[in-house]
């Protein structure tokens, strides 16, 4: 096994120079090599880290952001919702008002217009009354040839137009 | 091995030559190691992005993975020996890895390197431990509240075991690579040698053929493996050496 034949005078000068090398690699890695990455991650950590926070920080405000807005839609809609009651409210009152004052209108109208089939009644069965008395004293003289008294026609007529009324 | 050396010849592979001044193949391979260790650091580090590529992740995660190690394994403490774990973990894992491109040296076979490493570590941890303990550091051949009469037998028991890390550390390494290596060159002869019997041959080559692409496969997890193992003993060593259990 050439490992093994330490008689060989290459065998240690291998391991010399495996000294100088190792030593000289170790230098260069130590100093020169491993720094750098030290710096990019530690780096790479911090950026990443002041990321997280300025995404965090976005994060609150746009919640504070969706929260004012929430409230301001929130109270809008109670500001309209009360406005359409005010309005709902006063055209009802306004409803009613007018309700009545027609109610009273046609209540009115219609005592006036009684009053006037009344009087208009009360004409009609005078003119009847006068035109009735006079056919009956016409008649009664054609038939009987003697002109009633007066006085006893037209009772006689309202006589009957009272009875007639009562049976209307 | 010296008569079947002529036809299955598994060692060669691990023959030092001379290149200049002592300097070996082997050493050459060490070089090379190191040159794509920087490389891999200094040019995928250049851009310093923000959102890696993909040669700058490749040397986040090997930064990372044994930062953590380190951290898990020795604690804040041990933060001061992560340059030296990187560079030894990639040392190795880079040793490993370049003995799997044929032709090429595979270091870490070589039981005076993975020694001498292992004795590195050892001197490290053991200077450590009395830096930072002084001569309690002696308290740990003993545990406390063993009895006094056990002494002579626990203290030999404790040392031997204290300096037998250098031993199970470096044999470890080396034992696993050179006999990965010797299987894949065995079994690459043997497709060599049944593929010259003609057309019974070729068919009875793809058995060992097969077996030899597996095997490759398995020696990247050996490489890898090897050198994580490397690594972790000399951080729980040196959680020892910090914390004295």
């Amino acid at each position: 096994m050439p490992q093994l034949e330490f008689a060989n005078p290459l065998i240690l000068t291998q391991v010399l120079w495996l000294l100088v090398i190792f030593g000289a690699l170790y230098v260069l890695i130590s100093k020169v090599a491993l720094p750098p990455v030290a710096q990019v991650l530690a780096d790479r950590e911090a950026a990443i880290a002041a990321d997280l926070e300025a995404a965090r920080a976005l994060k609150a405000e746009a919640d504070a952001a969706i929260a004012a807005q929430e409230k301001a839609a929130a109270k809008a809609r109670a500001e309209a919702q009360a406005a359409l009651r005010q309005a709902v409210d006063a055209a009802k009152a306004e409803a009613a008002k007018a309700e009545a004052s027609l109610g009273e209108r046609l209540a009115a109208d219609l005592a006036a217009a009684e009053a006037r089939i009344e009087a208009a009644k009360t004409q009609a069965l005078g003119a009847i009354r006068s035109i009735a008395a006079e056919a009956a004293a016409e008649a009664t003289a054609k038939l009987t040839g003697t002109t009633p008294e007066p006085g006893a026609v037209v009772a006689a007529v309202d006589a009957a137009i009272a009875s007639s009324g009562k049976g209307r | 091995m010296a008569v079947e050396g002529k036809t299955i010849d598994a060692l060669s592979q691990f023959e030092l030559t001379h290149v200049a001044a002592g300097f070996t193949n082997s050493n050459l391979y060490m070089l090379i190691g190191g040159v794509a260790i920087s490389a891999l650091m200094v040019l995928g580090m250049q851009k310093r992005a923000r959102v890696p590529g993909r040669l700058q992740s490749l040397a986040e995660v090997s930064y990372e993975f044994i930062y953590n190690m380190v951290d898990e394994q020795v604690g804040r403490e041990g933060r001061k020996f992560f340059p030296f774990v990187f560079t030894l973990f990639m040392f190795v894992l880079f040793g490993n890895l370049l003995g799997m491109l044929p032709y090429a040296f595979t270091f870490t076979s070589h039981i005076a390197v993975t020694f001498t490493l292992a004795l590195v570590v050892f001197i490290l941890v053991t200077a450590v431990a009395l830096a930072i303990h002084g001569t309690k550091f002696f308290s740990y051949f003993f545990p406390e509240g063993a009895p006094i009469a056990l002494a002579p037998i626990i203290i030999p028991v404790e040392i031997i075991s204290y300096l037998s890390r250098v031993v199970s550390l470096s044999v470890r390494l080396f034992a696993n690579m050179v006999a990965g290596h010797v299987m894949l060159k065995v079994f690459a002869t043997f497709v060599v040698l049944l593929g010259s019997l003609g057309v019974i041959g070729i068919i009875g080559a793809a058995a060992p053929l097969a077996l030899n692409v597996a095997l490759v496969g398995f020696e990247f997890l050996v490489a890898f493996l090897q050198a994580y193992v490397f690594a972790i003993l000399t951080c729980i060593y040196l959680h020892d050496a910090v914390h004295l259990h």
